[in-house]
């Protein structure tokens, strides 16, 4: 796309990134106008985050050049960025925890040797800067003590301190609640109007929407379209995301649930900082039926997930298991998995896979007690490859070579392998988390169907995700959870704006 | 009056027994606040303690022999600093590395120099940093106390011990009032945060690297041309380690830093002195358990029993950017 | 960051980066030995012909070996679980008591009863020393690293004091135990051969080198047969992946420790047992920590354990021979390459790889190039 009028404010002219066997950006264009606000879509591994970092100098292009206000630059590491007038924010706050507000605002700007004449300019310039853009923020609080819409806060004035006419966020709204992440907006667009420019990473169609003027999509490492926000739709966003027409609905029939198979009371716990994450959480489900849990992230789905799996312990509550009070001393992942529980959990390289271990070594994870695979205690190989060949072959896992390495499948394929050691004990409940989080779309497609092929087959399932549509497309009933509790129920046939409102705990 | 020139003598032997260690300490605090964990501490040691009593020898000056010592451990805080900064390797190996080399290299350089089974020869008093009485020590000496306290205890120290205590809220000052402490504690604690901000992460560290190479050079040269007359086979004899334990025992905090090194100074002191005395009640103390107490106190203190100790988040870690 | 990715193939991996290494450390000794006047290769012959020339050099190079196998297998099972034990210094040395235990107190027992209570000894005693970081590390979250740096020096005061107070006979001024029978003694691969009617050049090469033998395919059997074995990567591998997949992990953190101690306790039966043959102060002598370097040259595997034992063996005999030869030249000389293989083995492992791995992806396209 050509911009016509003032120069480019950022203008990308064939960077091309290599890591290793991925080639993560191919030869990528890209001119955006000044004093608008740019979204880049694309689905997770696109390249999106990797074409920012380069032009933030946080990585190096093998190729490519970068031009700013129409003059050619060289960035070769952040601070070039910042002098160039650049400011980011990553999905991963970059914060230095025990730091205060001042202090991580100041942090490479410090105008001195001696921190005193910083931090006192820089007191002033964020008041200045908070009352401007109504982003107040507690300036001597450690950062480590601040909610994360506040981090967030932080982290856009800090750019804004030093200077920044380009702002560029990478995925803003994936930690924020639909309240907090308009407040977002409503600064994104007093930005716009003061003639900065903003670039802005998302895979949510919704918000690309709803805030931007201009939307380029990418896959595969490449920009596939450049368009007018005005001038296009989901629907046709969504088809150059993932290069053809998505069907976002899967066939379900409806099914009678039986009886009760996992019943929770009043449950909670707290996490590793002693916070409490889970408050009095009550539900039950059936065999038959997938239970959603919806909600944003950080609402106390993983800790509700790690108590179920028996990860965690539970502060208080019951927990019923086909009827039978789960002791809390004794609840444990081997303990559950023997009273076939499997847990796919939601994140895969952290938990449910060791990517230095074979397909083999990762298909008895969890099962290392089984004696088919270590009778007397010692590994019986034959057996084990044996196994996990045959679940290779029944989860289409490609290249299905048990011998390799699991660092070395697609994100899909991993995940399937996950799927497979967990659906393949036939469990009569089944907790799962995010399943579908990096995984192409094909894949995607596969996941669904096995999770309604195993709802079909009367498992009870527990299903929590942070992508709305996939509760919505899977679930027979969806529950919302937001600061630990659980908000409301609805069907599955609820629409968006009313699981939003719930969501940001809005309404009940 | 005798028990309290015990007393003095004690807290005076404190004080020279906590040089060392109060360097070395503050020296593994540079170097971990920001990230990079350094066990090698009693080996620059030892290499400053060999070159600084080599060059004294030989140069007839102690500064010279200052100056040998920082320079060599300096390098050796580099060598520390090219593999866990620049080649990623792991810190504790290399510490080890960086220990026994020092070891190695001191004692084979010392037998082949000077042929004195790997001592360094002993030094005249005008090549050694010699104590200095302060102003009016001599006159107050008599002033019960008050007195003692000044010309005993305060007065009679080399120009090295002033400095190390001078170091104290000079590194306070340095680590929380100035944009390099700011920036060293922050790429010890989350170096992405700092590289974004613009700030070099590797330079913070070889920084603070070096900051450390310096400190242990003024410790090893502290032993062998202040504390004694001439280098010694392993002279530092497990000081580093003490230090380190002082550091965890610190909380990596400087003030703290040096009340660590003083409490562990003064059972050094006191098991010096106590050698083969029996108190009453107690019996002869084994001096090998007063030896034992600092880092019995480091456990204890580790696991929890006494407050907990957080090292810096990024410490040990090599600094990648992630993908 | 591409080059890091660049994957060497297995055996490169294995023998081709050791031996690089290795080379520079070489190097840089060399050019020590030139900054003092000698001549390397005259060094390097003499060391070689000190440690394998002869029946007798041999029989020191697998003597040294047999404690660097104790402390490279220690230092390789811990590390297969994660853990970093820097105190199979002080294990080893604790396990001195339980050898001199089965030694001095049960002398009126036969030999092979000896033998056996002096296994089962060392190994318990190196075992428990390990056992307290161990539990700090496992239930409290102590760092492991400090934790056993300190015990290494809690062993040196509590062994000095025990020596002193109460295993040194009375009247003797020297802090070590007396001398332990004849048949309390790990006997000599010479005297075993003897029974046989063979001939073996003397040296203090004792029973323990079988026995360090037998410990390294136990130690591999257990690693990569086992599902002890397979929990004990899985928790090194990934912690998380360990709880989740419902593993003991506070158990395995301990167990795991307390197999390496107990390894590494075994360096007192080949030291104290089959050659000083009484406990004296500081025997294990930095061998816990090469253990270090011989694991990480070995690549934690048993057999490149033993191989890697053998070539710091034969430094230490030849390092012996060379300081006999050479009046210039100490044992320190030995210190000093043994640090310089520890650097470049392990902390500058990565500086040479990514230019092999560049090496070796040039050869692999050269080679697809020639096959299209």
């Amino acid at each position: 796309m050509s911009v016509s009028g003032p120069a480019a404010a950022i203008d990308l002219k064939g960077i091309d990134k290599r890591f290793g066997a991925v080639h993560a950006n191919k030869a990528v264009s890209l001119a955006i106008a000044p004093g608008t606000i740019h979204g880049i879509v694309g689905e997770n591994g696109a390249g999106k985050s990797t074409l920012m970092s380069i032009l933030y100098g946080f990585y190096q292009a093998d190729a490519g050049e970068i031009f700013i206000n129409g003059a050619p630059r060289k960035i070769v590491r952040p601070s070039d960025a910042i002098a160039a007038g650049i400011g980011m924010v990553h999905q991963h706050f970059m914060l230095v925890e025990p730091f205060t507000v001042l202090e991580n605002v100041v942090l490479g700007a410090e105008g001195g040797a001696r921190l005193i004449g910083g931090l006192t300019k820089a007191r002033t310039e964020l008041q200045r800067l908070g009352d401007a853009y109504n982003m107040s923020v507690p300036l001597d609080t450690p950062v480590s003590e601040l909610a994360v819409g506040v981090q967030q806060r932080v982290e856009i004035l800090k750019a804004l301190y030093r200077g920044a006419d380009v702002l560029i966020l990478d995925e803003p709204t994936g930690v924020l609640t639909p309240s907090e992440a308009d407040h977002l907006f409503r600064v994104l667009d007093q930005l716009r109007h003061q003639g900065k420019t903003v670039i802005f990473i998302t895979h949510k169609l919704r918000e690309i929407m709803a805030i931007t003027d201009n939307v380029s999509v990418m896959r595969r490492g490449e920009i596939v379209g450049t368009v007018a926000t005005k001038t296009t739709t989901p629907q046709a966003l969504a088809e150059l995301m993932v290069g053809r027409t998505v069907r976002l609905k899967v066939d379900k029939a409806a099914r009678a649930p039986g009886p009760v198979v996992l019943d929770v009371r009043e449950l909670s716990a707290t996490d590793n900082r002693g916070t409490t994450r889970l408050r009095d959480v009550s539900f039950t489900i059936r065999e038959g039926e997938i239970v959603g849990i919806a909600g944003v992230a950080g609402n106390g789905q993983s800790e509700l997930l790690e108590v179920l799996a028996g990860i965690r312990r539970r502060a208080s509550g019951e927990i019923l298991l086909h009827g039978q009070p789960l002791d809390p001393a004794h609840t444990d992942p081997a303990k559950l998995r023997e009273a076939r529980c499997a847990h796919v959990p939601e994140d895969r390289h952290r938990m449910g896979l060791v990517m230095s271990f074979s397909a083999c070594e990762n298909t008895i994870l969890g099962y290392q007690d089984d004696p088919r695979f270590t009778p007397h205690g010692l590994l019986n190989r034959t057996a084990i490859a044996a196994d996990t060949s045959g679940k290779m072959i029944a989860f289409d896992v490609r290249p299905g070579n048990p011998q390799l390495r699991a660092s070395l499948f697609s994100g899909g394929n991993q995940q399937k392998l996950v799927l497979a050691r967990e659906f393949e004990r036939d469990p009569t409940l089944l907790i799962v988390g995010q399943p579908t989080r990096g995984v192409d779309i094909g894949a995607i497609e596969f996941i669904h169907k096995r999770l309604i092929a195993m709802r079909d087959a009367g498992k009870a399932v527990l299903l929590v995700s942070v992508e709305l549509d996939e509760i919505r497309a899977l679930a027979d009933r969806v529950l919302v959870m937001f600061d630990g509790r659980i908000v409301g129920e609805r069907g599955p046939d609820a629409s968006e704006q009313d699981l939003g409102l719930l969501m940001a705990g809005i309404a009940s | 009056m005798e028990s309290l020139d015990t007393i003095a003598q004690v807290l005076a032997s404190t004080i020279r027994l906590t040089i060392p260690l109060l360097f070395a300490c503050l020296a593994g605090l540079y170097s971990e606040r920001s990230g990079v964990f350094d066990i090698g501490l009693e080996g620059k040691m030892l290499v400053a303690a060999f070159a600084a009593g080599a060059a004294a020898a030989v140069g007839h000056s102690p500064w010279l022999g200052l100056l040998a010592g920082v320079g060599t451990s300096v390098a050796f805080a580099l060598l520390h600093g090219f593999a866990v900064i620049t080649h990623r390797g792991d810190q504790i190996v290399s510490g080890v590395a960086v220990n026994i080399i020092a070891l190695g290299l001191s004692a084979q350089l010392g037998s082949t120099w000077f042929g004195l089974g790997g001592q360094t020869p002993q030094l005249q008093p005008e090549e050694r940093f010699l104590p200095l009485t302060l102003p009016g020590a001599d006159a107050v000496a008599g002033v019960p106390v008050l007195g003692q306290i000044y010309s005993q205890i305060l007065s009679g120290h080399s120009i090295l011990v002033y400095f190390a205590f001078a170091m104290v809220p000079l590194t306070w000052w340095v680590l929380f009032r100035t944009r390099f402490g700011l920036r060293l504690r922050a790429v010890g604690e989350n170096p992405a945060a700092a590289d974004t901000a613009g700030v070099s992460v590797n330079g913070m560290r070889y920084a603070a690297v070096v900051c450390c190479g310096v400190l242990c050079g003024f410790a090893g040269t502290y032993l062998s041309i202040a504390q004694s007359a001439g280098f010694s086979r392993s002279m530092t004899a497990g000081k580093g380690f003490i230090a380190l334990a002082a550091l965890v025992f610190a909380k990596w905090q400087p003030v703290p830093a040096m009340w660590a090194c003083l409490l562990f100074g003064f059972l050094d002191a006191v098991a010096i002195r106590l050698q083969g005395t029996a108190l009453p009640a107690v019996g002869i103390l084994p001096v090998q358990l007063m030896q034992a107490v600092p880092y019995i106190l480091t456990v204890a203190l580790l696991a929890g029993f006494i407050g907990r100790a957080t090292p810096p988040k990024a410490g040990g870690v090599p600094y990648v950017k992630e993908r | 960051m591409s080059a890091r990715a660049a994957e060497l193939p297995w055996w490169a991996d294995a023998l081709v980066m050791p031996v690089l290494n290795l080379a520079l450390a070489f190097l840089v000794s060399g050019g020590v030995l030139l900054a003092l006047g000698e001549d390397p290769i005259e060094c390097v012959q003499i060391m070689f012909n000190g440690a394998f020339s002869s029946g007798s050099g041999i029989g020191y190079t697998l003597f040294y070996a047999t404690n660097f196998i104790f402390t490279g297998l220690a230092f390789a099972v811990a590390f297969h679980a994660g853990l970093f034990n820097i105190g199979v210094e002080g294990q080893a040395y604790i396990a001195g008591l339980g050898v001199a235990l089965a030694s001095l107190y049960f002398e009126f027992l036969p030999a092979p009863v000896i033998i056996l209570l002096a296994i089962v000894f060392s190994a318990a005693f190196g075992a428990a020393w390990a056992f307290i970081p161990a539990y700090l590390q496992a239930k409290r979250g102590s760092h492991l690293v400090i934790t056993t740096i300190m015990f290494n020096f809690i062993a040196t005061a509590l062994m000095a004091f025990l020596l002193v107070n109460f295993l040194k006979p009375d009247g003797d001024m020297a802090p070590e135990t007396r001398t332990f029978a004849e048949h309390a003694r790990m006997p000599l691969l010479q005297d075993v051969f003897g029974w046989f009617g063979l001939t073996m050049a003397q040296s203090p090469l004792n029973l323990s080198f079988v026995w360090a033998l037998i410990c390294a395919a136990a130690v591999s059997l257990l690693v990569w047969r086992t599902r002890l074995g397979y929990e004990l990567r899985t928790l090194g591998a990934s912690p998380d992946a360990a709880v989740y997949a419902g593993m003991p992990v506070t158990r395995l953190t301990v167990i795991a420790l307390m197999i390496s101690g107990a390894l590494g306790g075994f360096l007192a039966l080949n030291e104290v047992m089959g050659s000083q043959n009484r406990l004296t102060l500081e025997f294990s002598g930095g061998y816990g920590f090469v253990g270090i370097a011989v694991a990480l040259m070995g690549r934690s595997r048993s057999i490149g354990i033993i191989l890697a034992a053998i070539l710091f063996g034969a430094l230490y005999q030849g390092g012996a021979e060379l300081a006999f030869d050479k009046p210039n030249i100490t044992r320190d000389m030995v210190v000093l390459v043994q640090g310089l293989v520890i650097l470049m083995a392990g902390a500058l492992e990565h500086m040479l790889r990514p230019t092999v791995g560049r090496l070796f992806a040039g050869c692999s396209t050269t080679a697809t190039a020639q096959e299209a």
